[in-house]
């Protein structure tokens, strides 16, 4: 075997590649970098667990690697728990370290504005060209300035109940009222089957419960300007008032320490009634038939039906919860997390997405509302329009801000309605949350 | 005579050809140098966080936006905070309660393993479970056993027949607190039970053995002989659980997020909430900082102690 001395190495290797550099190795050597057509970009995606596991598998199994083709880059999918999201949001963006694209949920990305790219231009090809997006995912992402997030889903989020309880009890339409609800619920917890309802400190069920119930007895945050704190009101007692006797007469009391999971685990377990949750717990009941039954011994799946939370004195809302990726802006990768994000809202692509997802999200833009995967299974019918909710965002009666964004990462509201069931007269409940609103809207 | 002048040759050569290597035969210099490890790693572990964080408390730093100076503004802010005042107090009631029983515990533990009896070696192993077993795993464990619907415990008094409805032992504040206390004095007495094993270990039988002679009962010459000789090792022992415990968080974090409704936030976690969850940075630093000087005196007063102790 012939020896080549380095002189004779750098000069050979330096002819092979000089397409690529000019310099050869000696002159890959010298930038310090590999040469550009050997490296491939690899995109960092921080998400959550999803509630459908299947979704993530899609993701994993078909949706990356086909991307990964398409564009020529490497994706790297990370999955956290929900509430950790925002932890490790605030630890990547502080450091300038970390996944290129983040979830964020509900108005959070306004809390992260300081440290995300502009999406602009994506946010617009994408709602122009899919029948624009939702009131309610665009204030949670755009500032009034710029696209903070790409809207990414809605968790739509309804009641899932058992049909044959609620019959049981002489109630053959869910009802429409708080009023009618409560009555129901009494009977129900008189029968060891209550409702459920978190009113923990976690992102999905607790807020996306509480926001509207306020809203249906007409109480709101701020006045329009966004600014007057205008929480202590006659409406927000009076809904204060109703949910302690309505707790006491209809919840499992269990629910203060609930997270987004436990009231799955109690619905399937037979344990609770109803809950305010998104679809995953049928679409889990479903996945398996066997597992989960009546006590009839029949699959549970059959004995679901989904309804709207019920209208209160000033109407019925929904707040079901938003999720958008971030791009973050210390990502060198921007480009190509863009091109991933771009190929990801492709309507072929996110249809297949959807499709897995069964009905447990929404689309972000209007077109998704006519997908024909809504018409496959009448129990989830009701979550085709889920994704408004009534258009109201936290921060109500102004337009989303970082304030109305930290007040809902703080739970304040949740936190009124707990300090209250807890026994907390409901005038100094109020009193409480209108001090911490005050305090954040001044910051 | 040829050796020794060899010698001196052979120093002077050495010398010559190393001329740096005299520094180090001055203690000043080797001591420095022997220092220089440790205190890079203090410098860049410790005291740099703890400066940064001072200046982010005086700033109004928030996530991805770097922050103006704003002086005490958020010290003053977070003293009229009605959840970080709960805070304080669930952490002192919370460091106060918990050393108490581990203490007793553990020491009453102590006692116990210090007797001579078959499978000795197996007990000791196990009684440091709790301890050694990462403290978010357990604590887990303690989630579901404290479940609201699926709870363990409920399910056996319920099956004894001492309750008919369940017991909400993470949804009601006070029982959530008790729930996390119980959980903290689980996991730390295995600490002070093997620490004040081998405190025990040192004090010599002879002395018992004499006091017993003289007619002393078990509960005086626990008294008198036990507890004076164990002192020193018992508050070097309660000085690390004071410092751990006031800074616990991964516990209350997993247990109950701070919940029901704050009401079982401590320092950490509130600070964590405020600064990690919500982007707050400068109002985050601000409460962990507000720690220090309560810390601070506890320990002070312990170190002091000790010294006066050892100096006896």
């Amino acid at each position: 075997m012939a020896r080549l001395s380095r002189r004779q190495l750098l000069k050979a290797s330096g002819t092979g590649a000089a397409a690529a550099t000019t310099g050869g190795l000696a002159g890959i050597l010298a930038s310090g970098r590999a040469p550009a057509y050997a490296q491939t970009t690899t995109v960092h995606w921080l998400k959550w667990n999803d509630f459908v596991p299947a979704a993530d598998e899609h993701l994993r199994k078909k949706a990356i690697p086909e991307a990964e083709k398409a564009l020529g880059i490497k994706i790297v999918l990370e999955t956290i728990n929900q509430n950790d999201l925002a932890a490790r949001s605030t630890a990547a963006i502080q450091s300038r370290a970390g996944p290129d694209i983040i979830m964020a949920v509900n108005n959070y990305p306004h809390i992260y504005k300081g440290g995300t790219a502009d999406v602009s231009a994506l946010c617009e090809e994408i709602g122009s060209a899919q029948g624009g997006f939702y009131d309610n995912i665009k204030a949670n992402c755009h500032d009034g300035k710029r696209w903070l997030a790409m809207p990414y889903s809605i968790v739509g989020t309804m009641i899932a109940y058992r049909k044959s309880w609620f019959d049981e009890i002489g109630v053959k339409t869910f009802p429409a009222t708080w009023d009618e609800l409560r009555a129901a619920g009494k009977k129900l917890k008189a029968a060891g089957r209550p409702l459920g309802q978190c009113l923990g400190h976690t992102v999905g069920d607790a807020p996306s419960f509480c926001y509207p119930y306020l809203w249906s007895f007409g109480g709101k945050e701020v006045e329009a300007d966004g600014k007057t704190v205008a929480l202590n009101s006659k409406e927000t007692i009076e809904s204060v008032k109703y949910m302690t006797g309505f707790w006491t007469d209809a919840h499992e009391e269990g629910g203060l320490a609930w997270d987004d999971s436990s009231n799955n685990r109690a619905f399937l377990s037979g344990t609770i009634s109803a809950t305010q949750n998104g679809a995953s717990i049928y679409i889990e009941a479903l996945r398996k038939p066997d597992q989960y039954k009546t006590e009839d011994d029949k699959p549970m799946k059959d004995d679901i039906l989904h309804a709207p939370l019920p209208r209160g004195p000033s109407g019925q809302f929904l707040m079901p919860p938003t999720q958008a990726m971030m791009l973050t802006g210390y990502s060198p990768n921007q480009k190509a997390a863009t091109d991933f994000l771009r190929w990801f809202h492709t309507p072929k692509n996110y249809e297949d997405w959807f499709a897995v997802c069964q009905g447990f999200v929404c689309g972000p833009t209007k077109v998704w509302e006519t997908s024909k995967m809504w018409d496959k299974d009448p129990v989830m019918t009701p979550y085709r329009m889920a994704a408004s909710g009534g258009g109201r965002v936290p921060g109500y009666a102004g337009l989303p801000t970082q304030g109305a964004a930290e007040a809902l990462n703080k739970y304040v509201i949740v936190d009124m309605y707990a300090k209250a069931v807890q026994g907390m007269p409901a005038e100094q409940a109020v009193a409480w949350a209108e001090d911490e609103l005050k305090k954040i809207y001044a910051a | 005579m040829a050796s020794a002048s060899t010698l001196t040759t052979m120093t002077m050569m050495s010398t010559r050809e190393h001329p740096k290597a005299g520094r180090f035969e001055d203690q000043r210099w080797f001591a420095a140098a022997l220092l220089f490890p440790t205190a890079l790693l203090l410098a860049v572990f410790i005291a740099y966080p703890f400066f940064e964080g001072i200046w982010l408390s005086l700033t109004d730093a928030r996530v991805g936006v770097p922050g103006h100076f704003v002086g005490l503004k958020n010290f003053e802010k977070v003293w009229n905070d009605s959840i970080f005042r709960t805070a304080v107090w669930n952490t002192c009631w919370y460091t106060f309660v918990t050393t108490v029983f581990k203490l007793v515990l553990g020491m009453w533990l102590a006692q116990l393993l210090n007797r001579h009896f078959k499978g000795k070696a197996w007990v000791r192993a196990f009684i440091l479970l709790p301890f050694i077993i990462p403290t978010v795993l357990s604590t887990f464990a303690w989630k579901w056993m404290f479940d609201p619907t699926f709870s363990v415990f409920n399910w056996m008094l319920w099956h004894f027949g001492m309750i008919k409805t369940r017991i909400n032992w993470l949804g009601e504040p006070n029982l959530a607190f008790a729930s996390v206390i119980a959980v903290n004095i689980w996991r730390g007495v295995p600490f002070y039970a093997i620490s004040l094993l081998a405190g025990l270990q040192t004090i010599s039988p002879e002395l018992q053995e004499a006091a017993a002679i003289d007619g002393a009962n078990a509960w005086q010459r626990f008294l008198h002989i036990t507890w004076p000789l164990l002192l020193p090792v018992t508050m070097v022992v309660t000085l690390f659980s004071v410092i751990q415990t006031f800074a616990d968080f991964q516990l209350v974090y997993v247990l109950t997020g701070g919940g029901p409704a704050n009401a079982t936030h401590l320092f950490a976690t509130y600070a964590y909430q405020i600064g990690v969850g919500t982007g707050l940075l400068s109002e985050g630093a601000a409460i962990s900082l507000a720690i220090f000087p309560v810390l601070f005196v506890v320990v002070l007063l312990q170190l002091l102690y000790i010294r006066r102790v050892e100096t006896r």
